[in-house]
């Protein structure tokens, strides 16, 4: 939010930190900062960007890389807050989680657009991509990008719980491949404490990320060290037992029990759930 | 009999793998289809929408941007606008102007060039009076002010090449026959496509308009030779003894012309 007040600052306000979209952008006139599907996009089709944006590319690609890819997801994303709401309804009204695609789908979907684009010499998938539509809608004017954005919203209402963001999108596949080995982790340090309230699942929007580390047992790591986690920390603010925490990839200690019994756990659900190995 | 378990279990595992991802793989393929149809759509470009200076071709432009609005946010004039989803112009997102709205004030520095991360506006273009973002063409004389024998001449005031890119030809006025007729006249080589003219122009629709080179140009054949100009590269005529006719001027027979270059009126 705060980045994207940023981005709105100059036309809306007559304040210009930071100039373009998420597309490429330029900061005070001096940091460029360019998306790294984006430019993938154009390598694809066979024209080699300027200096900039390479710069750009490489300034971004090294953050997240370090820090964690799917910050960009949680943090930075405009879509964020329509797949947010969409997730909102979708447990207000009580429905079924719906068609839920494999875990790989979204490289497909990946692949896809990058094939595409090779085929056709155009950036495609630009023409549809609703997270770039949306935040070019915000900052330049929306035209019909709303429609775009309201698909993905009643997508992931109505469809598919978690679908866009979770299954999908292409954008954020890449932002994952970069948060394979970055920094910053959530830990289910304290899982001793979890009193399987479900919590966290329900909101986590990438499910499959928890388990291993939450429903680990003895040496297993309470990382979550899945690249499909966002880091968004959505479970560390629903977890009335603070059994999450944000910390670093090499901090693997877990918190002792204190007095605080560890809940009753069923042998079937943990093993059925705690595939980590 | 343990192993006999395990491969049962890893070829229906292998089976269901192969299966989602035939499912996959199709669905990915039908939306590849779409996606492909939409873009070849998406790529007619409007003739009254002009790319900003030192854009690359259509085709590699539409490559090449990745539609992030920088050249928009430094035009100093406001000139450029990027596209929205679902208004019928160039594909969503990438820029553009409309000169009759709003032409280019050629800078010198080229902003938007310079604001381009990717090169889609190319950054070798550092003389805007080489930029070639189309040509204007004076596409309705009958409306025209000047064809008309009026001396409007706004078009060429404010042409920012004037008597480069655009000069007034001086022609009889049959009309009156004895006034002139000064029309603008466009040289496409030197012409930048700025829209300054099709701007200014004093009709409620202009009669001189910026067109892309692809509408408004025609192509010579590569084997056409012009005669006076092979003479004259050859220092003879090429083909020897070919027979001089007489010219047939107006002369002899009792014909008056009308219009006397040099002798004033008559």
């Amino acid at each position: 939010m705060l980045i994207l007040a940023l981005f709105l600052a100059g036309p809306w306000a007559g304040l210009w930190i930071v100039k373009g979209t998420l597309t490429s952008s330029m900061t005070l006139d001096i940091l460029p900062l360019t998306d790294p599907f984006l430019l993938l996009q154009t390598i694809v089709t066979g024209h080699w960007p300027e200096l900039t944006g390479l710069i750009g590319v490489a300034l971004v690609v090294g953050f997240y890389a370090v820090f964690g890819g799917r910050l960009y997801c949680s943090w930075v994303c405009p879509m964020n807050v329509v797949t947010d709401s969409a997730n909102w309804l979708h447990r207000k009204l009580d429905l079924k989680k719906g068609w839920q695609p494999k875990k790989h789908t979204r490289y497909w979907v990946l692949a896809m657009t990058l094939l595409v684009a090779a085929g056709s010499g155009s950036l495609a998938y630009e023409l549809v991509n609703p997270v770039t539509l949306l935040h070019r809608g915000l900052v330049f004017g929306m035209g019909f990008a709303w429609a775009a954005v309201l698909m993905v919203f009643l997508f992931d209402t109505f469809v598919s719980r978690h679908g866009w963001c979770g299954h999908l999108c292409p954008m954020g596949a890449v932002y994952g491949l970069l948060n394979t080995r970055s920094l910053l982790r959530v830990s289910a340090k304290n899982r001793d404490a979890c009193d399987d309230c479900m919590d966290c699942f329900e909101v986590c929007p990438e499910i499959h990320v928890i388990s291993p580390a939450l429903r680990g047992k003895g040496d297993d790591t309470p990382l979550i060290v899945n690249r499909d986690c966002t880091s968004c920390g959505r479970c560390i603010d629903v977890c009335d037992l603070d059994v999450f925490s944000f910390t670093h990839r090499f901090d693997t200690q877990l918190i002792q029990p204190t007095s605080i019994e560890p809940g009753p756990r069923d042998p079937v659900t943990t093993k059925a759930m705690g595939g980590h190995k | 009999m343990s192993d006999l378990k395990k491969t049962g279990l890893s070829s229906a595992k292998r089976r269901q793998f192969l299966g989602d991802a035939a499912r996959t793989a199709c669905g990915c393929a039908v939306a590849a289809t779409f996606l492909t149809v939409y873009q070849a759509q998406a790529k007619a470009f409007p003739a009254d929408a002009i790319r900003p200076p030192g854009a690359l071709s259509e085709e590699e432009f539409l490559s090449a941007c990745v539609r992030c609005g920088l050249c928009v946010r430094d035009c100093p004039y406001d000139t450029l606008k990027l596209a929205e989803l679902g208004e019928t112009g160039p594909a969503t997102g990438t820029p553009y102007f409309t000169a009759r709205d709003v032409p280019c004030e050629m800078c010198e520095d080229i902003p938007c060039v310079a604001a381009c991360p990717t090169g889609a506006l190319d950054h070798s273009l550092t003389d805007i009076d080489d930029a070639d973002m189309g040509v204007a063409v004076l596409i309705d004389q009958e409306n025209c002010l000047n064809f008309l024998g009026l001396r409007c001449e706004v078009c060429y005031r404010v042409c920012p090449l004037i008597d480069e890119a655009i000069t007034l030809e001086m022609t009889p006025n049959t009309r009156t026959g004895s006034h002139a007729v000064f029309s603008p006249t466009v040289y496409a080589d030197v012409c930048t496509g700025c829209g300054k003219c099709e701007q200014s122009c004093v009709l409620p629709e202009a009669a001189i308009k910026v067109l892309p080179r692809r509408i408004a140009r025609a192509e010579s054949a590569e084997h056409y030779r012009l005669g006076w100009e092979e003479k004259a590269k050859a220092g003879n005529a090429l083909v020897p003894g070919v027979i001089d006719l007489p010219d047939r001027v107006p002369d002899a027979g009792g014909f008056e012309p009308v219009f006397q270059p040099g002798k004033g009126r008559p």
